[in-house]
């Protein structure tokens, strides 16, 4: 059959055309591992000021593209982690990396949790205690004879 | 009593925060505020779109907007007749042709009419990763004193301009302010 050739040629196609993706394989070439882990690490705690829920790694955002190589020609140049990370800072601002500073603004962002943890522990504290008290408090056997012995229909000189 | 204080609390938590969020409903989320505020502008050189001379920072005295724009930006089109509107007001406008290709950056001005006084050519977005920018359209406010002062995100439009540019900008956005510069 003459069918069957151009059959598998034509899945053949599509299967090209299905993986052919545009990923995010920009080619960099450094002049050491340890360049490239830092940029690896680095492209990994950087935020995308476009795609903000996603590294510059990770994002497709041209914005993202361009991030990626000024940061590996910071690196080609030999700039220290912190120089990149201020760069960077200085133009994109606080939120371009996914470790806030601790400082006044951002002290109830880390310490929120925290303090949010501590409410609900002491507020479980005192209602665990208050229910131990209450059921720690047990009517004395006196207290429980005089009750029962207001609604006792036994003479007196009988009951036990 | 102190039951009903322990209830309140949550509750008072919650409506404060619904508050908080509904005061928020329809502002851009996404937009960051620049992080050069209150800088002078980053130094650079380069060519005007018409092809004339190489411009610097010297080149934008204030007080005026930047608006970073681009032939490819579909939000640029939107804001486009408003900023006319404003050039037409008096209001100084250069424009930053963000990462654009001329050709096509000279045609969107000369079907559309152009509101800059000058445009910077910043094919590679140099400049652009200067200011922080991260796409288009945006506007910086640039005050009297050659200061950032403002960064807005998205379309300019007469709402966003009168709240958060035109108080930086000082009465001279009013008046018809002198050229910054050729007009391309």
């Amino acid at each position: 059959m003459r069918a069957r050739p151009r059959f598998f040629l034509a899945m053949l196609l599509l299967l090209v055309a299905v993986a052919a993706r545009a990923e995010n394989f920009d080619v960099y070439a450094f002049e050491s591992p340890e360049d490239e882990a830092r940029f690896d690490r680095l492209t990994h705690e950087l935020r995308c000021p476009k795609c903000q829920n996603q590294s510059i790694a990770d994002s497709n955002a041209p914005i993202a593209q361009d991030l990626r190589q000024r940061t590996y020609e910071l690196v080609q140049q030999g700039r220290s982690d912190d120089e990149i990370v201020a760069f960077l800072k200085a133009r994109y601002g606080e939120f371009i990396t996914y470790r806030p500073p601790f400082n006044a603004v951002t002290a109830l962002l880390w310490g929120g949790p925290v303090l949010l943890l501590v409410l609900a522990a002491t507020v479980l504290l005192v209602r665990l205690r208050r229910r131990a008290a209450r059921a720690a408090a047990v009517a004395r056997p006196e207290d429980v004879q005089a009750i029962l012995s207001r609604y006792d229909d036994t003479p007196p000189g009988d009951r036990p | 009593m102190k039951r009903v204080a322990l209830f309140a609390l949550p509750l008072l938590l919650m409506l404060a925060l619904a508050l908080l969020f509904y005061s928020r409903i329809g502002e851009n989320s996404e937009a960051l505020p620049t992080a050069l505020a209150g800088q002078p502008l980053p130094a650079f050189s380069l060519p005007a779109l018409d092809g004339g001379a190489m411009l610097t920072e010297k080149d934008l005295r204030g007080p005026l907007l930047i608006n970073v724009w681009a032939s490819w930006c579909p939000s640029c089109y939107e804001e486009h007749p408003y900023l006319l509107a404003l050039a037409g007001q008096g209001v100084n406008i250069v424009g930053l042709n963000y990462k654009d290709e001329a050709n096509a950056a000279r045609g969107f001005l000369a079907e559309r009419g152009s509101p800059y006084r000058l445009v910077i050519a910043d094919t590679e977005g140099r400049l652009g990763f200067d200011l922080g920018v991260y796409g288009a359209p945006e506007t910086f406010v640039v005050d009297a004193q050659g200061r950032i002062r403002h960064r807005i995100v998205g379309v300019l439009t007469p709402e966003n301009f009168a709240a958060e540019a035109a108080p930086l900008l000082g009465d001279a956005a009013a008046s018809a302010a002198p050229a910054a510069g050729s007009t391309p």
